[in-house]
C-alpha cells in the first residue's frame, strides 16, 4: 500500500514536470514559426540595393526601403531625444518619492498610458499636433516626422520611467547617504552617483522602449503619414518601416509584397538584435554593490 | 570647557510625534574619541545623524534645540557646508560602485566641482589612504574598482573618502558591525591613530570596542542621555543604574 502511494506520487510528479516542459516548448513554437516564415519570405528581397534605393514608381520593378529606413531612424531619434530625459528624470523622482501624492498620480498615469491603444495615441497626436500646427501655419505643415516622433515618445515613456524607477529602487539607500554626507548636493548625488550605478537597468529599459516603438504603425498613420519619397525634413511627412510594410502589403502588386516581406525581415531582425543587446548590457554593465 | 568642538544644547528629535532624542546636552571634546552606546532604539543613531544633518533625509524627522560646531549653530548653516566639515562613515561599507579606488577617495572634491591639479589630487589620495591605513594594500591598484576590495578594506576606503574632505569631526555609525574581528581591529587601531587630526564620534553596540578605543563614553536610554564621562570612569564606576545594568549585560 505504502509502496504504491510513493510510486503514484513519483508518477504524478513526472507528469507535471513533463507537461511544464512540453507546454513551454509549444508556446515558443509560434515565435520560431514566425521568425522562420519571415526569414524565408524576406531574405530573397535583401541585397545592397534594397537598403540604398528609394521607392520606385508603381509598375517599375525593383526599388528599396531607403526612405523608410531613414524615416524610422529619424522618428526613433526624435522619440528618443524627448522620452529619455523626461522618462529618466521622472523615474528618478518616483524612485526617490515613494509615498508622495504626485508620485502616486504619476505612477497611475504611466500605467494608463501603457494601457492606451496605440491607435488612440495616434489620434491624439493628430488632434493635438497635426491639426493645430496645420492651422497655425496655414496648411504648410500638417503631417510631419516631428508629430510622429512626439507621439512615439509618449509610447516610449512608460518603459523608461518604470525601468528607471525599479532599477534605482534597488540601489542601496546608504549609497545616497554617503554621497550626501560628503557635502555633495542632491542633484549631483543623483546624477553622478546613483544614476551611473543603475545605468545598465536604465539602458535596458530605453532599448526595449526603442524596440517597442520601432515597429509601431498605428500612431504614425495620422502623424508621420508616410512618404514615398526620401525625406529628412522633420516638418514634412516621413515614411517608416511599419508604414511601408502596411502600405505595400495592402497593395495589389506582387513585387511590393516582396519588398514588404523584406522590410519585415529587416524590422524583426532589428528588434531581435535590440533585445539581445539589451540582455548583454544587463550582463556586462551590471554594477556590483 | 576647553577643547570642546561640538555641543548639543537642549536637543530634541521627533519622528512625527514620537520623541527619539529627548533633551540631550553633550559636549564632544576635540581630538578625542567619544563613544555613544545604548540599547537598540535608544536614539543613538538618530543623535549621530543629526550632527551632520543627514537626518533630514527622513522628512518626518524634526529637530529642536541647538547643535554648535565651533560655537556656530549648524542647524542654521547650509547642510552641504555642514557635511563637508562633519564627515560620516556608515554601518555597511559603501564605496561608490562605479568609481575606482582613486576616484572614490577624491569623490568629495570631484562631485562638489572642486578643481585641483592632478598632483594635488594625487597627494590627497595618498595622504587619505595612508591615514586610513589602506595605502600599502592598494597603492598599485588605485585605478581598480573599489568594490573588489574586502569588506574591511572597503570600510577603510570609506574612511579615506570621508577624511579626504579634511573634516573637523568624523561620525561613525557602527562601522565595524558588518566586519570580521581582524578587520575590526584594523579599524580600531586606525581610529586611535586618527584622533590626532580629527575628532571622532562613534556609535557602537560593542562594549569592548568602546572600552578599548574611546576616551569618553556616553550612554543613552529611551532617547535620554543618562551618562556621559571619561570612559574609564563610566566603565568602572557608572553613576546611573541603567548604565551599570547595560554594562554588565543585564539588558540591551
Amino acid at each position: 500500500m505504502k509502496d504504491f502511494s510513493i510510486k503514484w506520487r513519483i508518477i504524478k510528479n513526472n507528469i507535471f514536470k513533463i507537461s511544464i516542459i512540453g507546454i513551454s516548448l509549444i508556446s515558443i513554437i509560434p515565435l520560431f514559426l514566425i521568425l522562420f516564415f519571415i526569414f524565408q519570405k524576406g531574405i530573397a528581397s535583401i541585397n545592397l540595393n534594397f537598403f540604398i534605393a528609394g521607392t520606385k514608381p508603381t509598375g517599375e520593378i525593383g526599388g528599396g526601403i531607403a526612405n523608410a529606413l531613414i524615416g524610422t531612424v529619424i522618428l526613433v531619434l526624435i522619440a528618443f531625444a524627448i522620452a529619455v530625459p523626461f522618462g529618466v528624470i521622472t523615474g528618478i523622482y518616483l524612485s526617490d518619492n515613494k509615498k508622495s501624492k504626485l508620485a502616486s498620480w504619476v505612477r497611475w498615469a504611466v500605467e494608463l498610458i501603457q494601457g492606451v491603444p496605440s491607435i488612440v495615441l495616434g489620434l491624439i497626436g493628430y488632434a493635438w499636433l497635426v491639426l493645430p500646427l496645420s492651422k497655425l501655419t496655414g496648411g504648410k505643415i500638417s503631417f510631419s516626422a516631428l508629430a510622429g516622433g512626439l507621439t512615439l515618445s509618449i509610447m516610449m515613456l512608460p518603459s523608461i520611467i518604470k525601468s528607471t524607477e525599479e532599477t534605482l529602487k534597488l540601489i542601496p539607500h546608504s549609497l545616497k547617504e554617503s554621497a550626501l554626507a560628503l557635502g555633495v548636493p542632491y542633484y549631483k548625488t543623483m546624477l553622478f552617483v546613483i544614476l551611473p550605478a543603475g545605468l545598465s537597468g536604465i539602458i535596458t529599459g530605453i532599448l526595449l522602449g526603442v524596440a517597442r516603438i520601432a515597429g509601431e504603425t498605428a500612431p504614425l498613420l495620422f502623424t508621420a503619414f508616410g512618404n514615398y519619397y526620401m525625406n529628412v525634413n522633420i516638418l514634412k511627412p516621413i515614411d517608416s518601416m511599419p508604414l511601408l510594410i502596411f502600405n505595400y502589403a495592402t497593395s495589389p502588386y506582387e513585387d511590393l509584397h516582396n519588398i514588404a516581406w523584406g522590410a519585415s525581415f529587416v524590422l524583426v531582425s532589428f528588434v531581435l538584435l535590440l533585445n539581445i543587446f539589451a540582455r548583454l548590457v544587463v550582463k556586462r554593465w551590471k554594477v556590483q554593490f | 570647557m576647553e577643547g570642546t568642538i561640538l555641543t548639543t544644547k537642549d536637543l530634541f528629535v521627533y519622528y512625527d510625534t514620537k520623541c527619539a532624542v529627548n533633551n540631550v546636552n553633550i559636549e564632544f571634546q576635540k581630538n578625542k574619541i567619544t563613544a555613544i552606546m545604548g540599547p537598540s532604539g535608544c536614539g543613538k543613531t538618530t543623535l549621530l545623524r543629526c550632527l551632520n544633518r543627514i537626518h533630514e533625509l527622513n522628512p518626518s524627522a524634526k529637530v529642536e534645540g541647538k547643535i554648535l560646531l565651533h560655537g556656530e549653530d549648524l542647524l542654521a548653516i547650509d547642510p552641504i557646508l555642514v557635511r563637508r566639515k562633519v564627515g560620516m562613515v556608515f554601518q555597511r561599507p559603501n564605496p561608490f560602485p562605479t568609481m575606482s579606488i582613486y576616484d572614490n577617495v577624491i569623490s568629495g572634491y570631484k562631485l562638489n566641482g572642486i578643481r585641483l591639479k592632478k598632483s594635488e589630487f594625487d597627494e590627497i589620495v595618498e595622504d587619505s589612504l595612508k591615514k586610513a591605513a589602506l595605502w600599502k594594500e592598494v597603492q598599485h591598484d588605485l585605478h581598480k574598482r573599489g568594490t573588489f576590495l574586502s569588506g574591511g578594506q572597503q570600510q577603510r576606503l570609506c574612511i579615506a573618502r570621508a577624511l579626504a574632505m579634511k573634516p573637523d569631526v568624523l561620525l561613525l555609525d557602527e562601522p565595524t558591525s558588518a566586519l570580521d574581528p581582524i578587520s575590526t581591529s584594523h579599524i580600531e587601531e586606525l581610529l586611535v591613530e586618527l584622533k590626532k587630526t580629527v575628532t571622532i564620534i562613534i556609535v557602537t553596540h560593542n562594549l569592548a570596542q568602546a572600552g578599548r578605543i574611546s576616551d569618553y563614553t556616553s550612554f543613552m536610554y529611551l532617547g535620554e542621555l543618562v551618562e556621559f564621562g571619561a570612559t574609564d570612569k563610566v566603565f568602572t564606576n557608572p553613576q546611573n543604574e541603567q548604565t551599570e545594568r547595560f554594562l554588565t549585560g543585564k539588558f540591551g
